[in-house]
């Protein structure tokens, strides 16, 4: 069961909120597991690249690039993408 | 995986064969029936646009049992001599329901007896988002449905660079891949061809259950008779929600799964990590991407402008004021010729046949009707606004702009546009609610949207304004009637606003509000999908509001026709006699004769009882009745009161003005002093005075609680502001 490697009880990690405009990042894993479940039915799995696409002229929502070859955008709540943690 | 354990398949095939009408009566008592086929699949994929290829004007929306989602059906002629009915469920990521929407694709789908259970599904993909468009199909596979791929948008996956093999693709999914562009109407065809034929149940399997969780799964599945193992595992995840497990199924299920300390959450997310790596390596042999360009793709680049923090809102802003244009303003015109062309067929019954009957079926009936009728170029208007607006992709922009000022008053991004539209009228503005997904939100949106001023209310404005407020410019520019209208619109948006926020405080909610969502990229209307809405939504307002409304009217009718014993006669009677006296003209004495009666009749009776507790708030009995009378529809006030003060049939607003003006009170005072008139029209900006308004909640919430509690809610304070008002400015 990778329980594990889906909700670790690490804190302080970098987040998808803590992206720069442009930047990306590979999801490492993600800590709600309520939300969890739906990020992963969208596709956000764990190694996955996202980039910071746009910010809602009020700073949220925001929006995400999903996938290597620009995949698809999604757009979700600051506080939802602060549960998806990013890999070193 | 076991879909190979004794499935018996229904054939969906011609449906002459011993089989199908085997598997049919066995469903459906009587004869065979239609194949029954449901589709499925993301939202964004094209679902909408396939459903209305495959069945254009043969839809039927109905409604999911004890949801309030519709059901929309409808049937496609697939071969000269094959028809099926076809079933459209809602967009959904994953079998693992998250809205009450989504409920009613696993209600559907996890029971086999049931009447409904489709024969086969359609899955529609996205196949320039392939990946994440599998997930679904791969659970539905692993049911055991027979199913087809219809795989959408090949020319957006081909300007992406994305090629498929579908021969490929079609062996690793083991169901028939059809290609098409359904926008277009590509690839329909051969969908209808192979949906014609017999399906068998897909032979690959994407995920098996893991080897610990099988005790649990395999009493699961002896226990309820189950065709295989992910049903069953299924059942575990959802046995709660699903509604036909009586309440015992329920407690075996929750007794297993505490026994075996199954973890729902945890194992679901398992499953879709896993099922998204079987995908990964399937998509390696049919898929390949050929993309060597890095350039911006278009929709970014449009956002840059629609979504920017200056140009975004005036966009915005634009957009409403067309809207809000078009709703006001170019719906007026068919508006008339509705209200004429009802006056017309009026009159000409009314000038060929008398007695009651006729009276009932004039102005009970077709007055009602005609209350229904003329709602529907709002209607129509605002839909196709609204439609337009979905299909191109900007409604998710417009959602984006404005969630975190929504969000504060406990609305949702969403609810801009019923709050916008409810200033035209509050009826279509509660249908388009609907694409708020969140349950809460939503209810709070469609309970606070007829706080905003319509349209309706606007007569009712012009005529007490038009009393008190003497028509003088503000500041040089404005008009002192102006700013007092602006003034009633602010207080409503105000009040609209405050109680989304004191609902949010009160309302409890198990359900989650998420706002992730795909962000579609930008694309043209589909004109036949816009149509098809609006003529979707015309229907479902004509006949479910429609119905309480014709109701109402008729009720109204009577108690405003008749009233106790012979008290008519003797009203009609006594003022014939006080016109010869007078000598009246035989005009003035029938104006006289019917507000004589109008005072005696039940509505008449109503007013005289209800004026004790209407007196704290500066009103009569007249106004008491005018009070009931607008139920019917706001604007009826100017109409009832020109008949209380006998103004005669031909009143427009300035003779009813100039009637009231000169309405004194017991002391020879003008009765309309601005405390009476301020305290009206506070009562009008709040009151839930409007049945269609109240017709279309009960629809939209299946249910009588929403609307009583608006009807409470609204008219309440409309009573306490009242009473505020007149007792302050006395």
């Amino acid at each position: 069961m990778s329980t594990v490697t889906t909700f670790p009880q690490t804190a302080a990690r970098r987040s998808v909120k803590d992206l720069q405009l442009g930047e990306s990042g590979t999801i490492c894993c993600l800590q709600d597991p309520e939300m969890a479940l739906k990020l992963l039915e969208m596709g956000c799995i764990p190694g996955t690249r996202v980039r910071l696409n746009s910010r809602a002229p009020l700073g949220c929502p925001i929006t995400l690039v999903v996938g290597e070859a620009a995949d698809y955008t999604l757009s979700l709540r600051v506080s939802e993408a602060a549960t998806i943690l990013l890999k070193e | 995986m076991s879909s190979s354990a004794g499935i018996k398949t229904a054939p969906a095939g011609q449906a002459a064969s011993a089989a199908a009408l085997e598997t049919a009566a066995s469903r459906l008592p009587g004869q065979g029936r239609l194949t029954r086929i449901a589709l499925i699949g993301n939202p964004n994929s094209g679902k909408t646009s396939l459903f209305n290829q495959l069945t254009g004007l043969n839809q039927k929306v109905g409604n999911f049992p004890g949801v309030t989602v519709d059901r929309k059906t409808g049937v496609s002629q697939l071969t000269a001599q094959h028809r099926a009915e076809i079933i459209d469920l809602p967009g959904t990521y994953s079998l693992y329901p998250k809205s009450l929407d989504e409920k009613v694709i696993t209600d559907l789908l996890y029971d086999r007896g049931s009447a409904q259970y489709p024969d086969f599904v359609v899955v529609t993909a996205d196949a320039s988002n392939l990946r994440r468009n599998l997930l679904l199909f791969t659970q539905l596979a692993d049911l055991g449905l027979p199913a087809v791929l219809a795989l959408n948008m090949m020319d957006v996956a081909e300007q992406h660079g994305i090629s498929i093999d579908l021969e490929a693709l079609q062996y690793e999914l083991g169901v028939p891949v059809i290609p098409m562009n359904a926008r277009k109407g590509i690839g329909v065809t051969a969908l209808k061809i192979v949906i014609a034929q017999q399906l068998n149940a897909p032979t690959v399997s994407f995920y098996e259950p893991e080897p610990e969780l099988l005790p649990m799964i395999r009493q699961i599945r002896y226990y309820f008779n189950l065709h295989n193992d992910y049903l069953a595992l299924h059942y575990a995840h959802q046995f709660r929600q699903i509604s036909f497990l009586s309440a015992d199924d329920k407690a075996y299920i929750a007794e297993l799964v505490a026994k075996y300390e199954f973890e729902p959450m945890a194992r679901q997310a398992q499953e879709t990590i896993t099922r998204y790596n079987s995908i990964n390596e399937l998509l390696l042999n049919a898929v390949s991407v050929t993309r060597t360009e890095k350039a911006e793709p278009y929709s970014n680049r449009i956002d840059r402008v629609l979504t920017h923090r200056v140009w975004g809102y005036l966009i915005f802003m634009a957009v409403l004021f067309l809207l809000f244009q078009a709703v006001f303003a170019w719906a007026s015109y068919p508006m008339e010729l509705i209200d004429e062309g009802v006056a017309w067929i009026n009159s000409l019954i009314q000038t060929n046949f008398d007695g009651p009957l006729i009276s009932l079926l004039t102005e009970g009936v077709l007055a009602g009707l005609g209350g229904v009728l003329i709602f529907i170029p709002q209607i129509a208007l605002l839909f196709a606004f609204i439609a337009v607006l979905e299909e191109t992709g900007y409604m998710a922009r417009v959602t984006f702009m404005m969630d975190r000022i929504m969000r504060k008053f406990g609305l949702n991004g969403k609810s801009v546009v019923p709050l916008i539209s409810g200033m035209a009228c509050a009826v279509p503005a509660i249908m388009s609610a609907r694409t708020i997904e969140n349950r809460k939100d939503r209810l709070i949106t469609i309970f606070v949207t007829p706080l905003m001023s319509c349209s309706a209310r606007i007569p009712v404005y012009t005529v007490l304004i038009g009393l008190v407020v003497p028509d003088e410019p503000v500041l040089g520019v404005f008009n002192l009637r102006g700013v007092a209208l602006m003034g009633l619109y602010l207080l409503g948006f105000v009040s609209a606003v405050a109680s989304a926020w004191a609902m949010k405080l009160l309302m409890r909610t198990t359900e989650r509000s998420y706002f992730i969502m795909e962000f579609p990229v930008y694309r043209w209307p589909r004109w036949k999908n816009v149509g098809l809405t609006i003529i979707e939504k015309v229907k479902a307002f004509v006949f479910q509001a429609g119905k309480v409304i014709l109701a109402i009217s008729v009720i109204l009718w009577v108690l405003a026709s008749y009233g106790p014993g012979n008290a008519l006669e003797q009203a009609e009677s006594r003022a014939r006699t006080a016109a010869v006296a007078q000598a009246l003209t035989p005009e003035e004495t029938e104006s006289r004769v019917a507000s004589q009666k109008l005072e005696s009749s039940y509505a008449g009776r109503f007013g005289h009882l209800i004026e004790p507790a209407i007196r704290p708030l500066g009103f009569d009995w007249k106004i008491g009745i005018s009070l009931l009378t607008s139920f019917a529809a706001r604007e009826v006030f100017v109409g009832t009161m020109s008949t209380i003060y006998s103004v005669g049939q031909d009143a427009n607003e300035l003779t009813v003005q100039q009637k009231l003006a000169a309405e004194k009170d017991e002391n020879g005072q003008p009765f309309f002093t601005v405390a009476r008139s301020a305290s009206l029209l506070v009562f009008y900006v709040f009151a839930m005075q409007c049945m269609s308004t109240l017709a279309a909640t009960y629809r939209e919430t299946k249910g009588w609680q929403w609307p009583l509690l608006q009807l409470i809610y609204m008219t309440g304070l409309a009573y306490l502001a009242s009473l505020l008002v007149y007792q302050v400015l006395k």
